[in-house]
């Protein structure tokens, strides 16, 4: 790529959410306001190689938005009728069109960019929609780099785009700001697509690092907009803290053959403690907020626990089990179950955390409430796995051997297979030693 | 990718101490720091004192160390600030610097920021023992 190229390209991810939400407060209509700006994108890939970036790109891209966007309005007019009435009426569209779109860059008002935001992700739409057009019009991502992102081909992709966009259309999304109650709900909406963008690029294991890496980026600029955006809203600032927080441990979460090595192994120099400090941060401001014992504040908070211990053996396990428990309240699920029985066996030891795993199998597989009873956690493939863990800690080895065994198919990660393996190898070896030293020492 | 945008004044190597910007020049940049919050891109930022309020320590080829106070006579270029930025390619970081709110008197370097996991094997062992050395001293 020439380096005119890429400094275009460069531009355009820096104008074109504003370009877009600027022309979307005039057309009312994201789809339009987005054709209008590739539009003038394609104009600057002409222009700008012969003639240099212009001093100020913004500018010169909204006026070659709003020249196609008079040149449409005029054609479709003028197939219609010819009339001089028409004519005069068309004109004057024109003027209104034009003065509104002059002003619009002038004053994009950082509401539009957040009126922008707030309709990428509306609850319309369906979830991978709202992901795949918030990386296209906050992120200013191609179409390709999307796909490749998401491992789907570019056709599937573009296609996704182009329904998202009908959709909105067609239920005729207004392009606002929800307000009272609603505004809650959205936002909630827009936080759960900026962290599924995140952890797409957090826990995937395969496609290229690079882009890994990008979607994490992307997900946490997002989110540092919405704190400027929306200030008051503590949960922003904690979703913030917990992406800083786990992105934190990013260079140190994969050896370098890409396997991946566990919170307690990691080389905790390669943290990113400029990140850690920026996420304490964030998370300060969402308790300051009140909003200390929400679901990201207290996932925050438990990462921060792990970030400020120094050394594995130094993690306020206690404390981090008391942050579960409150999770455990207001937001249930396989997960934090899961988690919280690890935590109890860190603070407590192994039995601990098997009785806390078991007794929380009961009461999720007691649970009846819901139809397809997808979420008990015997059904979640980490499950065995932990428990496993639990029994080999306990001596307990061919019930760990059982447990480890009934994990491995039920996972397609490689690299977790991989561990499972490795543990299963330990298990044999040390049965092994067992049968030599102690005959009976499993009872 | 971060990057650190670090500005080079002109005459800051032989600015008297307490010299401040003009409250102008102040708000343009609290604009500009604005916009660069705004776009999600700004991670820190801070402004430095003059030289002359500064000290530099050379060594000699024994390790031995020399303290001289500025100004210092012989710098022709001197840092007044920086922004560290978190930007998706080296143009971006360009592009910001571009429209930073200066004039002939100011300089503008973009350099990117190391990661650790851009060092070898034997760099990031090196790094272990620092953090080992920082539980020692608490």
């Amino acid at each position: 790529m020439s380096d005119v190229r890429k400094t275009i390209e460069a531009v355009w991810k820096m104008e074109s959410t504003r370009l877009i939400a600027a022309i979307a407060r005039v057309t009312r209509d994201v789809g339009i306001a987005e054709e209008l700006a590739q539009d003038a994108l394609i104009t600057a890939l002409e222009v700008w190689p012969e003639e240099g970036i212009p001093s100020n790109p913004a500018a010169w891209l909204m006026t070659a938005a709003k020249r196609r966007a008079i040149d449409s309005l005029r054609r479709g007019r003028m197939l219609m009728q010819k009339h001089e009435e028409i004519a005069r009426e068309l004109e004057w569209q024109q003027q209104q069109l034009s003065h509104a779109l002059d002003h619009a860059l002038d004053q994009v008002i950082e509401d539009d960019v957040l009126r922008l935001i707030f309709t990428a992700c509306h609850p319309v739409l369906a979830v991978e929609g709202r992901i795949a057009l918030t990386l296209r019009l906050i992120g200013g991502l191609t179409t390709a780099e999307i796909a490749r992102a998401f491992l789907v081909p570019e056709k599937t992709l573009a296609q996704r785009i182009v329904r998202a966009k009908k959709t909105l259309t067609e239920a005729h999304v207004p392009f606002e700001t929800p307000r009272g109650d609603e505004l809650h709900r959205r936002v909630e909406s827009v936080l759960l697509v900026a962290y599924l963008i995140f952890n797409e690029g957090y826990a995937a294991t395969s496609g290229e690092e690079w882009m890994r890496t990008a979607l994490c980026e992307e997900a946490l600029r997002i989110t540092r907009i919405l704190t400027q955006l929306i200030p008051n809203e503590s949960e922003v600032h904690a979703l913030l803290a917990l992406m800083e927080l786990q992105a934190s441990r990013i260079a140190a979460r994969r050896g370098k053959n890409g396997e991946a090595i566990l919170l307690p192994d990691q080389n905790r120099a390669l943290w990113d403690h400029a990140q850690i400090h920026r996420g304490l941060h964030a998370l300060a401001q969402a308790q300051k907020l009140g909003g200390g014992a929400k679901p990201y504040a207290l996932q925050a908070a438990i990462a921060a626990c792990h970030a400020q211990a120094r050394t594995a053996e130094e993690t306020d396990w206690e404390c981090i089990v008391l942050l579960y428990d409150a999770l455990m309240q207001i937001y249930p699920s396989p997960i934090v179950a899961l988690n919280r029985a690890v935590a109890v066996s860190m603070a407590q030891g192994p039995a601990a955390g098997l009785e806390a795993l078991d007794a929380a199998t009961e009461r999720s597989d007691d649970s009846k409430s819901k139809p397809a009873n997808n979420s008990a956690l015997s059904n979640y493939h980490l499950y065995p796995s932990v428990r496993g863990d639990f029994l080999m800690k306990l001596g307990r080895l061919t019930e760990a051997k059982e447990e480890l065994q009934r994990a491995l198919p039920l996972t397609q990660n490689q690299r977790e297979q991989e561990l499972l393996k490795k543990k299963l190898q330990q298990l044999e070896t040390s049965s092994d030693k067992t049968k030599q030293d102690a005959p009976d020492s499993r009872s | 990718m971060r990057f650190m945008m670090i500005v080079i004044p002109k005459g800051y190597e032989s600015a008297a101490p307490g010299t401040v910007p003009s409250a102008e020049a102040v708000a343009k940049m609290m604009e500009y720091n604005k916009a660069l919050q705004q776009a999600g891109v700004l991670l820190a930022l801070d402004g430095l004192l003059p030289p002359s309020t500064g000290a530099r320590v050379s060594f000699d080829n024994n390790g031995k160390a020399t303290v001289t106070d500025g100004p210092f006579a012989e710098a022709k270029e001197v840092i007044g600030g920086y922004w560290i930025i978190q930007v998706r390619s080296r143009e971006e970081a360009i592009e910001w610097a571009k429209r930073a709110p200066f004039d002939e008197t100011g300089i503008i370097e973009v350099r990117q920021i190391q990661e650790m996991s851009d060092f070898p094997e034997d760099v990031q062992k090196a790094a272990e023992g620092f953090d080992q050395l920082n539980n020692n001293t608490r």
